[in-house]
């Protein structure tokens, strides 16, 4: 339990996929111009990074391993994780189309989001087993959604700010932002250790 | 357009980081020092460039509809080559950029090129904008690192710089100092573009990466008709690669 706990709070905070790894930061720029729409983007990502684990590592375990085929894992991971942002989208707007009616925009460009086949590949790397990869996976997406929200927060004061020095509207200005909320989460290094080690 | 306009757009006119504000994850995360940044854009370009040559050979015969997945697999296998090489022949750089070996598969500029470009251009066409994409993508990844290696540890391409090695500012080393040179690189580009009339992408998206058309859409020469055979001969085996992995998954 202990594990799980700690394996959880250090992909939240410490290991934030967005701020200290770099993964999924096109999403990071790209959608945070409104709170909903990066709470939105936010759920998708959870959900499918939890999906993608839950089916790629099985897979990884019992299917390439034991054959010997492991280095197929890029090729199998993104094709498995493109077929399933597909299917999550078909059954959605079958099913659910409220949901889909506020997730659906996003779940197409999840497909290209490096955080996502990042996180199913960490999974492996990491050789956890099945229920820590999850807990990782979860944990992963709960730290891209701290991210995203903060960061929506924080652009809202400087999108179309007319005080910044000229060169420094518009990209620049993000940049230096997420680089502030960067070094903000420097602080937590350690934190997790200190707490349940 | 004529060919040297196509291989030297990619440089800085239309350089996929500073100036289309593509592929930035690679970008900011592996380019802690210049040797890193030079070992990602190699990489990317070489899978860049086949994956140019491939898709613009099999534009013929990949069924639009089902496009995106083909491209994804021809370029998933490319960078699959890449790594066992690179664990093969430089295990050090391997080791350095890790995890982001894999990931140059959802590398935006990859697939943006592989959209924009190379399914509706000839073969020589697609590997000169290959080509020039790559080095404007090594270009910028080598300042990037460049930059960040002098304040973050004091050193150039692994050569100490006496006084600043002593005191480095190993901020500029860890994620924030990534954003921050990012945005001041950013800034200095603003400022030089300032006046001049040069299109330049102002927002992040991921809606652009499939979306990217090059300046000038004019029609091309047809390939050369000894292109063909080959390219229907690898054709059929992509495909039914992808679908094995399809029903593999259900």
């Amino acid at each position: 339990m202990k594990i799980m706990l700690m394996i959880l709070f250090s992909m939240i905070l410490i290991n934030n996929y967005l701020l200290s790894q770099f993964l999924g930061i096109c999403s990071f720029l790209g959608v945070t111009k409104k709170l909903d729409s990066a709470v939105g983007m936010s759920y998708a990502v959870i959900f499918v990074m939890v999906l993608a684990t839950v089916v790629t590592w099985p897979i990884q375990t019992f299917l390439l391993d034991p054959n010997g085929i492991g280095y197929m894992q890029t090729v199998v991971f993104i094709l498995v994780i493109a077929a399933l942002v597909q299917l999550v989208e078909i059954t959605m707007k079958k099913y659910m189309p409220a949901l889909h009616k506020s997730l659906g925009i996003f779940l197409p460009l999840i497909t290209t989001n490096c955080a996502v086949l990042g996180v199913a590949i960490t999974n492996i790397d990491n050789g956890y087993n099945f229920a820590q990869s999850i807990v990782e996976s979860l944990g992963a997406g709960l730290g891209y959604m701290l991210a995203m929200v903060l960061f929506a927060g924080i652009r809202s004061k400087i999108d179309d700010n007319e005080s910044i020095p000229k060169a420094f509207q518009g990209t620049p200005a993000i940049l230096i932002a997420a680089s502030i909320l960067a070094m903000s989460f420097m602080g937590f290094s350690g934190m997790v250790d200190g707490i349940f080690g | 357009m004529n060919k040297l306009g196509i291989l030297t757009r990619g440089f800085f006119r239309e350089n996929p980081v500073l100036m289309l504000l593509l592929g930035c994850c690679p970008f900011l995360a592996v380019t802690t020092s210049a040797i890193n940044g030079l070992g990602m854009g190699g990489c990317t370009t070489v899978v860049l460039i086949l994956s140019n040559v491939i898709i613009s050979l099999l534009r013929k015969v990949i069924p639009d509809n089902v496009r995106i997945p083909c491209y994804i697999v021809v370029i998933a296998t490319l960078v699959t080559i890449v790594q066992m090489l690179l664990q093969a022949f430089l295990p050090d750089l391997n080791k350095a950029l890790g995890l982001y070996i894999p990931l140059i598969v959802v590398n935006c500029i990859i697939m943006g090129r592989a959209e924009g470009f190379a399914n509706k251009n000839t073969v020589g066409d697609s590997f000169l904008d290959g080509l020039g994409m790559g080095i404007g993508f090594t270009i910028a990844c080598f300042l990037m690192g460049a930059v960040r290696e002098l304040f973050g540890a004091g050193t150039i391409l692994g050569f100490s710089l006496g006084a600043m090695t002593a005191h480095p500012m190993v901020v500029f080393m860890l994620p924030a100092g990534g954003f921050f040179v990012f945005g001041i690189l950013n800034a200095v580009v603003n400022q030089a573009l300032k006046g001049k009339d040069v299109p330049r992408a102002t927002e992040f998206g991921c809606e652009g990466c499939l979306m990217i058309q090059p300046a000038e859409e004019e029609p091309k020469v047809e390939a050369p008709k000894a292109e063909a055979p080959k390219a229907e001969a690898s054709a059929p085996a992509a495909q039914d690669k992808e679908e094995g992995k399809e029903s593999e998954d259900k």
